[in-house]
């Protein structure tokens, strides 16, 4: 095996071994490069556009393009962190995204790497979609007011779970969002259980299970102890019933 | 019969085969006027797929109906050539008269009326859908009329037939439109050129990479597309052979095939080319996508025509019809023995994005028409995994002419870096919109003066994606390395508002981003807002700041070419017609886009108010 096939990641000799996207071999490494879609057991998605280098000059998703030697790659440049934060900006105003009630934060993806990127304020105007909460499962709730689209549930639902229980259907802003696979669209309608891999995988406060609200005090969740950047090597920890 | 009948039997027309559900959907639909839940349920067990992924599908385009629509469905054609020609006020009259708010079904279900993207009529304008067929040159007399039909629920099908007549206007013909093409003397002429040398390289490559074995000349067919420096149409400008050796290099899995996909998803507003050559040229196009299939031994072949274009469905299948007849379709093509080759057609359903190449080629497979990640590119990893050739229908058509007449001939046409004609789709302010071909590297000028146009202020190049060219360039060239074009030339003269156009453009890219990258899903919305705010008013020098801020992040982060471009108009007009946009500003550093008074807007559609006390004035203007 070849030890020697590096690149560099804000001047820092950063080993890959060939065919590992930037995205992993900087994982490996211990090196942040903020994403929120981007899941270490999962084919890359390539949609939230966080992980957004720039690579021997040229724009690219981090977790899509594969590591080269000699590469020199930018990552937390002020020029790419400045677009990072307008990209936050983005998913806080398309959404309904209230922290203080919401029972993902401290655990939240998405608002860890708003602090992470320092993002003041939603800055643009706010959208205030329409998203209906479904409340039918015994079990799990899904507040759709969170979903920041990035599919994981869909791909551990059809490839871990092997039930198909999502799919990410419609078009553009309006449209895009997630489907439940029963007639009714209510996910007490399918095979969701939540044991699931789906289940846990929500990296924020889409998929929550039920009576299970606050059983970690806020002030002692996981970004309360440490900023997202310095837990990279961190096994995620995901919900367990 | 049952609405269960119906739906199994257009599922047993297909095969159960859920790659092909946008078809499956479409003629559904036909039948049925919408795809209630439970057609949906009763499709995804026919074709073995979860229910979640159909209405995923369903639910992406534009032309699929999952809630119950009017038994008429109007939609006018919202290009800015057609705003140009006044279809606003068409739009509105035909709303009153039939006591309709545009995006609603009547309260009997009878018709719904709104706007959609270019359908592709811009030269004959304004120009409509109902339930999907393309009418032309609307007028206030025709409008009348079309209102008393839908009253007395004449089905579209007795309309007048001179509602549905699309004309091609073909105002200046080249080497394409001019030719006087003899189905399958490309093909004849391609078999034919192989020296012995090639033969042997050939049938050595055959039998080493499973191509289909004994064809003479695939190999010398790629030298002539080399010798022609043929390039892609569809605007990038990708060397055709290249593309075409990439996909013949390409390994092949056992049960593959190779496969050549035309790109006929004409969706750039203010292009309609391809439509003229699908009408009057459907022999050279698919012989040119025969010639493809000779040259990278494809056996599979696909037309992807937009859903604006269906009625184009039926005389294409009688021209491939024909084709299969004299034996230029089918297996052993012209008699030559492993040649095999056939074409079939599938239709699109509103989605601008699904003329991205991988797009298409998920919407082929029954999906949603989203960019996939790149690479693999689809010459290695294309439809079903198969390596795959996805080109514009003008690219096949200067295909077919290549092998006719060899890649010297067609080279000598054109200018070095850009050989052979372009087709221009001319609309907008001038005297004869319709085509203009022209050999690469005529002046804009040229053509403004050639369509009839004075008084040019602007002329927009390559649709809303493309370029915006104001009077001080229209000396520069239609070339890859100068104004790069898929062929879209919307004139605009000086009486118009180059931040309207803008505005359109703004207004049609949030609506088509498929919603996938943040980036584009986002940020075309927000140029949406920021364009209207300024429309309304209530712009300052801050909104402008905030549209270069989104263009410089859309543009390096985007997806694909739709969000990396969508900010492309309103950059062009704002360096380049600067006043249309500031006379809108006010002298302010910041303007909240929150409206007093207009927020009072329902309370007063609610309480059927409309007087001076039920205005509020804004503090600014008070």
């Amino acid at each position: 095996m070849t030890t020697d096939l590096t690149f560099q990641l804000d001047g820092e000799d950063i080993a890959f071994t060939p065919g590992q996207t930037i995205m992993q071999a900087a994982k490996a490494a211990g090196v942040y490069i903020p994403h929120l879609c981007w899941h270490p057991d999962f084919p890359a998605h390539g949609s939230c556009k966080l992980c957004t280098v720039k690579a021997n000059g040229r724009f690219g998703s981090g977790c899509t393009m594969e590591a080269q030697a000699g590469m020199v790659v930018e990552n937390r440049t002020a020029e790419l962190d400045d677009k990072r934060r307008t990209l936050l900006q983005m998913f806080f105003v398309e959404g309904n995204h209230f922290c203080p009630s919401c029972e993902k934060s401290g655990d939240c993806t998405l608002q860890a790497t708003a602090y992470e990127l320092k993002m003041m304020s939603p800055h643009f105007d706010m959208f205030y979609p329409d998203r209906p909460v479904d409340a039918s499962h015994p079990d799990v709730l899904l507040d759709f007011n969170r979903c920041i689209m990035c599919s994981l549930c869909v791909t551990a639902s059809r490839d871990v779970d092997k039930k198909n229980v999502f799919a990410m259907g419609g078009r553009g802003i309006l449209g895009r969002r997630i489907h439940i696979n029963s007639e009714s669209g209510k996910l007490a309608d399918t095979d969701f259980a939540l044991t699931d891999r789906a289940a846990g995988i929500c990296p924020v406060g889409v998929i929550l299970p039920k009576r299970k609200g606050f059983a970690v005090p806020i002030g002692e969740r996981r970004y309360d102890k440490a900023p997202i950047n310095e837990q990279v090597k961190e096994p995620l920890k995901e919900a367990t019933p | 019969m049952t609405e269960t009948d119906t739906i199994d039997a257009v599922l047993d027309r297909h095969r159960r085969d859920g790659t092909r559900l946008v078809q499956i959907l479409r003629e559904i639909q036909e039948q049925l006027n919408w795809l209630s839940p439970a057609t949906l349920t009763r499709v995804a067990e026919g074709i073995g797929w979860p229910r979640a992924m159909v209405s995923g599908t369903a639910s992406f385009y534009s032309f699929f109906h999952t809630r119950p629509r009017g038994k008429y469905c109007v939609l006018w054609s919202d290009n800015i050539t057609d705003r140009m020609l006044g279809n606003a006020e068409l739009m509105d009259a035909m709303c009153k008269k039939l006591w309709l708010e545009p995006g609603r079904v009547s309260e009997d279900g009878l018709v719904s009326v709104n706007t959609t993207s270019c359908t592709g009529m811009c030269d004959q304008g304004p120009a409509l859908l109902v339930n999907y067929r393309a009418v032309t040159g609307m007028t206030t007399a025709r409008l009348g009329e079309m209102v008393g039909l839908i009253r007395e629920q004449k089905p579209v099908a007795e309309w007048p037939a001179e509602w549905f007549k699309v004309e091609d206007n073909v105002r200046r013909a080249g080497i394409l439109l001019g030719g006087d093409f003899v189905p399958g003397s490309a093909l004849k002429a391609a078999l034919s050129r192989a020296t012995a040398y090639a033969t042997e390289a050939s049938n050595f490559r055959s039998v080493k990479e499973s191509l289909p074995a004994g064809m003479a000349g695939p190999l010398t067919m790629l030298d002539e597309m080399g010798k022609s420096r043929l390039r892609g149409r569809g605007g990038a400008g990708f060397s055709t052979r290249m593309k075409w050796e990439a996909c013949r290099n390409a390994p092949l899995k056992a049960g593959h095939t190779r496969i050549v996909v035309c790109n006929a998803d004409e969706g750039e507003p203010g292009t309609f080319k391809d439509r003229v050559l699908l009408t009057s040229h459907a022999d050279l196009v698919a012989e040119g996508m025969t010639v493809a299939a000779y040259a990278i031994g494809a056996t599979r072949g696909f037309i992807y025509l937009r859903g604006e274009y269906r009625y184009l469905l039926e005389p294409l299948e009688h021209a491939l019809a024909r084709r299969r007849e004299a034996g230029l379709l089918g297996r052993s093509i012209l008699g030559t023995q492993g040649f095999d080759f056939d074409i079939e057609i599938h239709l699109g359903a509103g989605a601008y994005v699904c003329g991205e190449e991988s797009a298409l080629i998920e919407s082929l497979e029954g999906k949603p028409g989203r960019p996939r990640i790149r690479p693999p590119f689809p010459v290695t990893n294309g439809y079903l995994d198969q390596p795959t050739v996805v080109n514009n229908v003008e690219t096949f058509a200067s295909a077919a002419l290549v092998a006719l007449h060899g890649g010297e001939w067609f080279a000598a046409h054109g200018t070095e870096k850009s050989s052979g004609s372009k087709i221009l789709s001319v609309s907008g302010d001038c005297e004869r919109p319709g085509l203009y071909e022209y050999p690469f590297g005529v002046t804009v000028r040229q053509v403004l003066e050639d369509c009839g146009a004075t008084d040019t202020q602007a002329v927009q190049i390559s649709g809303p994606s493309g370029i915006c060219v104001a009077a001080e360039e229209f000396g520069r060239r239609i070339a890859f390395e100068d104004l790069a074009t898929a062929g879209a030339f919307m004139v605009f003269d000086e009486s118009r508002d180059m931040f309207g156009v803008a505005r359109n453009f703004a207004h049609f890219f949030a609506h088509e981003s498929c919603g996938f990258c943040t980036p584009c899903r986002v940020g075309t919305t927000l140029v949406r807002n920021l364009m209207d705010k300024i429309a309304r008013g209530h712009g300052s020098p801050y909104d402008i700041n905030e549209l270069f801020k989104l263009h410089r992040v859309m543009q390096g982060a985007s997806h694909c070419g739709l969000g990396n471009s969508a900010c492309n108009p309103v950059f062009d007009t704002l360096n380049k017609f600067r006043p249309a946009y500031e006379r809108r500003l006010k002298s302010l550093d910041y303007e909240p886009a929150f409206d007093l008074d207009a927020a009072l807007s329902q309370a007063r559609q609610m309480t059927g108010r409309d007087d001076a006390a039920a205005h509020l004035t804004n503090e600014a203007e008070a």
